[in-house]
């Protein structure tokens, strides 16, 4: 992918690359530290239609949904050949029991079987996270089991 | 009433007022420069109200005003993204100096000012306002349109160009000989040039100097730094406030960043007393007879800068929407223009009709930039056939 990276003196620099469809999308890093996520214009190229300044946490957590989203469609083509095997992505919000916990306190394999293959967090990859990985609100963490295993590893997620 | 009960009674009403002002402004989303300018014609000589006690406290912190504009300014840039720039758009700076230098120098010209009104006036029809365009930018959600880089880097030419006519400037309204003008342009181009040289190489050295964490001793550092430079460059005849604008250049990084938040609100206070003071000392009733001529300026000198804008985003390969973006972004005049008339008209060397031109021009020129930035699009859009671009601002 061909990202185009162009200073912005006073303000800051731009990043962006064009999609196959036609959009120009990118960020800029503002000097003061925050994020503006932009989409050009369908009509004009060099407009944007829509600015959306973004906090650290917000554009963290866009990327791990994107990122994740991508990881989770290769592991499920990955995992096609095996019945029964579902990949799905959970997120750890703020006020979930296990934010700032090291992730073996959830004893998630043991309790519903389901495998955590990668934790996303601030856009990187993390991939098979031991159990003293600390969980931080915003990570998004990819599980692999059964339908009835993840169900049940939500519902550990979600209320411990 | 005792002098300083007085004093500070008018000071106050004056601060106040400007707050009021500048809450105004932002309601209704424009610059509050034209209001401050306004402001002070309300309050000074021929004005509605006559205010003695705070001449000489206006006109102090009028000068500390221009300090921290240019100061915040040479903050704004770093050294090497003023070489970039000045690389990447050298001809789109040029063809600005050129285009939009020349209409205030000749209207000068014809109304008798001499090659000294000349002077003054070209710098005050050349310079964008790069506070009101960047406002504007940042307003209207341009930050990742393709020309903003492009606007960008006109304004980084354009303040380099400052850098070296303020120190001309100088000489010139000091009415020095043409041989000592030739030296002291001479030493002004070879400080600036000596203080980019380092800037680029020892930036970090002249941050330290100046950084602290404490924020207390950081503002007082900053301040007490910015005035002894302006006030040795002022005796070197270089121009005080480019002594400030070239601190701030050699002042880079994270040291710039935190600078430029700490000194916000100080700028913010001065500047506005500044451009109340500029205000105070023009007489209301002398703006009048020279309206006709601000409007002819205001129409000329938004074309030029459209004319400016369209083709340096069209060598950028810009389409043609963007590239009339680009030129309406450069119309707004404002800061730097009331700094070089109030520079002209403190020498003693320009005619009070000089200041009321120079009022009623920024006057035109602050409130017509941002309209002209926000309505391009669909001014355009209603004379949808390849118009010509001096036809659209007016």
């Amino acid at each position: 992918m061909n990202v185009e990276e162009t200073d912005l003196p006073g303000l800051g620099r731009r990043k962006d690359f064009m999609t196959a469809s036609g959009r120009r999308i990118g960020v800029v890093e503002l000097r003061e530290g925050q994020t503006e996520l932009f989409v050009s214009a369908w009509d004009d190229p060099d407009t944007c239609q829509a600015s959306i300044p973004l906090t650290g946490d917000e554009a963290a957590t866009l990327g791990n949904l994107l990122g994740g989203q991508h990881l989770a469609m290769k592991l499920t083509e990955a995992h096609r050949e095996v019945p029964g095997i579902v990949t799905r992505q959970f997120s750890i919000t703020a006020g979930s029991p296990f934010q700032n916990q090291p992730m073996g306190k959830a004893c998630i394999r043991t309790r519903c079987g389901v495998s955590i293959v990668a934790i996303m967090r601030e856009g990187e990859v993390v991939p098979s996270p031991g159990p003293d990985v600390v969980l931080h609100s915003g990570d998004l963490l990819v599980a692999v089991g059964t339908q009835e295993g993840l169900d049940t590893a939500a519902d550990i997620l979600r209320n411990g | 009433m005792d002098e300083l009960a007085l004093t500070l009674i008018e000071l106050g009403a004056v601060v106040f007022s400007l707050g009021l002002l500048a809450r105004l402004a932002g309601r209704i989303g424009m610059s509050p420069i034209p209001l401050y300018l306004v402001g002070g014609l309300f309050f000074g000589a021929g004005g509605l109200m006559k205010l003695e006690g705070i001449q000489s406290f206006a006109h102090l912190s009028g000068e500390i005003g221009v300090i921290l504009l240019l100061l915040m300014l040479g903050l704004e840039y770093s050294a090497s993204e003023l070489v970039t720039g000045m690389h990447r758009s050298w001809k789109g700076g040029v063809l600005d100096l050129v285009l939009n230098f020349l209409p205030g120098a000749a209207l000068a010209v014809m109304l008798g000012w001499g090659p000294v009104g000349a002077m003054v006036m070209g710098g005050i029809t050349y310079i964008s306002s790069s506070g009101i365009a960047a406002k504007v930018i940042t307003d209207l959600g341009r930050i990742g349109n393709r020309e903003t880089p492009v606007i960008l880097s006109i304004l980084v030419f354009e303040d380099l160009a400052m850098a070296m006519y303020l120190p001309i400037l100088t000489a010139t309204l000091a009415g020095i000989s043409f041989l000592e003008g030739l030296l002291t342009v001479g030493i002004s181009l070879a400080v600036v040039t000596v203080v980019l040289a380092v800037a680029l190489r020892h930036g970090h050295r002249v941050s330290q100097a100046v950084h602290s964490e404490n924020s207390e001793v950081f503002l007082l550092n900053l301040l007490g730094a910015a005035l002894l430079v302006a006030g040795l460059a002022s005796a070197l005849q270089v121009s005080a406030a480019v002594g400030a604008f070239l601190l701030g250049i050699a002042i880079s990084g994270a040291t710039a960043h935190s600078a430029t938040r700490i000194l916000e609100p100080l700028r913010d206070l001065f500047a506005a007393i500044f451009f109340v003071a500029f205000g105070l000392n023009t007489d209301p009733a002398s703006i009048p007879p020279v309206l006709g001529w601000a409007v002819v300026l205001a129409v000329v000198t938004a074309a030029t800068k459209m004319v400016t804008g369209v083709w340096a985003a069209k060598r950028a390969g810009i389409a043609r929407r963007g590239r009339f973006r680009t030129g309406a972004a450069l119309i707004a005049r404002g800061e730097f223009s009331i700094v070089i008339a109030g520079l002209a008209v403190a020498s003693g060397a320009a005619s009070s009709e000089l200041a009321a031109l120079a009022t009623a021009y920024v006057l035109l020129m602050a409130i017509l930039g941002p309209l002209a930035a926000r309505y391009v699009e669909p001014v355009l859009q209603k004379f949808s056939r390849p118009a010509a671009p001096d036809a659209v601002p007016a």
